[in-house]
């Protein structure tokens, strides 16, 4: 018969090869092949995807949120009192900051900047709060970056206000619709809307209403010191720090530049805020929910094929072999489950945004700590399931 | 304990004295207590006794799946106990093809991707061990369900593309554990008379533990064994007459 002669291209001098590609093939359809499990562990690792990334996006949105008014205004640097801490505390400040503060040397330019929650008294006589925000009537600086309708410079105008999305949103539900023309009063005085913008959405959620510097005051209950922040150039080719350091030499003062005070407006969130453990609480149960649907699972998958792996020892399979191919299901279960988890959750950022709420911010460093927690897993369920076929002797195969 | 009236083939395997216990202490079961035996070239050896004998134990230390407490086990000449995990691994690898009672085949891999597995497992590349794979298939008549899953054969069937399997990669040494165990009475024959067939040829051993009395008469020798020893070695043939 022609089994008896030995075929050509068999060569027992070969060597045994660690990790053959061909069986990593097969590795795979045996993962495929168990769609129940395979399904289940897809299905374990998205969610834990899933809650990672939004939860933590949401999360880092939310904090965002907190900074919306250093990224609208919009300047290298912002100038405090001392005593503030983060971007939406106000500790006003004298007028003559400003003169102060453009003596600096490598100072441009510096103007001041009012900001402040008031109330707005809508037509209807019901009342909205509005973050006013009022800027240097000169030079507007710290203007919206994108005006939808009207023209910015028309602040200049008696009364004149610009309103962004939110204030429009805020106050159609309300049933009142605000365009170009509109009125409405803040403190008892009347602020005609002659433009329209859009700006980032803040973390205290009102609306920004912008208005000149003096107009601003005007609006705002009468105090000793109204000045909120100098906003601040430096010259150029002067290095922002080297400015900060000598307002900060100024004595009354505490100057920022708009990236160390983002960071500090963000850390004081952080840490005197409860989001972060509210937050954390439910990225750390999507972890926990991972090991344990995945990791028993797998767990499951390798128990049943067990006999299998057994059989394949038997025949030669060495152990490197075998671990490739766990590793391989587990990594391939967890790339699919990882990708079908980031996508949901960019498809619910996707989803929000557009509507504005809730906040959502997925900078680079979500995806790969969600990856990294999925790699984690999949290491630790392959690790568990290695260990049981590493135990399993080959005689296993003829009980 | 061997026949003296069939020793003109050269030594397959030898084992003398081999000693395996199971567990310690007063828990301690002997399952092999001093087995002598010897497998030729060209030969069937099938190995059958009571449960518990130590049928299939001795057959995991044979085909090196399993250590042995003492005496020893020399397969083509290599003292199995010398060689490392690794090493023994490797020599299966490349030396023995198995055929097991529940066939294990995986159920994910087709027929023919079942039956290239030992190649694959020598590196042999996914073109060539299918094309052996699919010649021994249809050899052994599975020509057109090469493709078909495990669970779209028949027991016969998947007991067909094990016999492949165990010898795609043309070992020297084939070891069957119950091959009809799980097989109706007349495709166990058909099996065996399969077997017989297709592996047994002048450079190779076949060793079949089995209870099955109605394929001794497939056996060139039939080694009998009762509590952890062989008790007797006979010809096939006799074995079965007698045995009926």
């Amino acid at each position: 018969m022609a089994l008896c002669q030995r075929p050509r291209s068999l060569d027992r001098t070969h060597p045994l090869c660690l990790l053959p590609r061909p069986m990593l093939r097969l590795a795979l359809k045996m993962l495929y092949g168990d769609r129940a499990k395979y399904g289940m562990l897809i299905c374990g690792l998205a969610f834990c995807a899933l809650l990672m990334t939004q939860q933590s996006s949401v999360f880092l949105g939310l904090l965002r949120w907190t900074t919306a008014t250093i990224r609208n205004v919009n300047v290298p640097i912002w100038v405090a009192d001392r005593k503030v801490e983060q971007a939406n505390e106000i500790v006003p400040m004298r007028d003559i900051e400003v003169s102060r503060v453009r003596s600096v040397e490598g100072v441009e330019w510096a103007v001041p900047l009012f900001w402040s929650i008031l109330q707005a008294r809508l037509s209807d006589g019901s009342f909205q709060a509005v973050q006013l925000t009022g800027l240097d009537s000169a030079s507007l600086v710290g203007r919206p970056a994108r005006m939808t309708a009207g023209k910015i410079e028309d602040l200049r105008l008696p009364g004149a206000v610009v309103i962004d999305q939110v204030g429009v949103e805020k106050f159609r539900k309300k049933g009142i619709k605000i365009e170009i023309g509109s009125v409405f009063e803040i403190n008892d005085q009347e602020a005609r809307v002659v433009g329209l913008c859009e700006t980032e959405r803040s973390f205290l959620g009102q609306p920004y209403v912008f208005t000149t510097y003096e107009r601003a005051l005007e609006y705002a209950p009468p105090q000793r010191q109204q000045l909120s922040f100098v906003l601040v150039q430096p010259r150029p080719g002067v290095d922002p720090q080297t400015v900060v350091a000598r307002i900060d030499a100024l004595g009354n003062v505490r100057a920022h530049t708009d990236a160390e005070f983002r960071d500090r407006t963000f850390w004081w969130y952080f840490k005197n805020t409860g989001i972060p453990i509210s937050f954390g609480t439910v990225v750390v149960l999507g972890i926990i929910v991972g090991i344990a649907i995945a990791g028993q699972t797998f767990y499951l998958f390798v128990h049943e094929n067990i006999r299998f792996m057994a059989a394949l020892k038997a025949m030669g399979a060495r152990t490197g072999t075998l671990a490739g191919m766990v590793f391989l299901q587990a990594f391939a279960v967890g790339l699919a489950g990882y990708g079908l988890g980031l996508g949901l959750a960019t498809l619910f950022g996707n989803a929000v945004l557009k509507g504005g709420e809730p906040p959502f911010f997925m900078p680079w460093e979500v995806p790969v700590f969600a990856g990294a927690v999925i790699l984690l897993i999949c290491c630790l369920s392959a690790l568990i399931g290695l260990v049981k076929i590493i135990r399993a002797e080959p005689a296993v195969v003829f009980r | 304990m061997n026949d003296p009236e069939n020793a003109p083939s050269e030594l397959a395997i030898r084992a003398l004295g081999v000693r395996k216990t199971f567990g310690s202490g007063d828990s301690a079961v002997p399952a092999l207590k001093g087995v002598d035996l010897e497998a030729r070239f060209g030969e069937m050896l099938m190995i059958v006794g009571p449960s518990g004998c130590g049928k299939t134990t001795l057959l995991s230390v044979i085909c090196g799946t399993m250590r042995y407490d003492a005496g020893s086990v020399e397969v083509f000449g290599r003292d199995l106990h010398s060689m490392s995990e690794a090493k023994i691994t490797a020599f299966r690898g490349q030396n023995v093809g198995f055929i097991f009672q529940q066939f294990n085949l995986i159920p994910q891999w087709n027929a023919v991707e079942n039956a290239s597995v030992p190649l694959l497992l020598q590196g042999r590349s996914r073109g060539v061990a299918e094309k052996e794979a699919q010649r021994l298939l249809t050899a052994v008549g599975l020509g057109d369900r090469i493709r078909s899953y495990p669970t779209q054969l028949s027991g016969g069937q998947q007991q067909r593309v094990a016999i492949s399997r165990a010898l795609v990669h043309e070992p020297r040494l084939i070891i069957c554990d119950e091959p009809t165990a799980s097989l109706d009475a007349a495709t166990g024959l058909t099996v065996m008379k399969l077997l017989k067939e297709v592996a047994c040829r002048p450079d190779r051993c076949v060793i079949v533990v089995t209870h099955d009395s109605r394929i001794f008469s497939f056996a060139d020798r039939i080694a009998e064994m009762e509590d952890g020893l062989v008790k007797a070695v006979h010809r096939g043939g006799d074995f079965h007459m007698q045995y009926v």
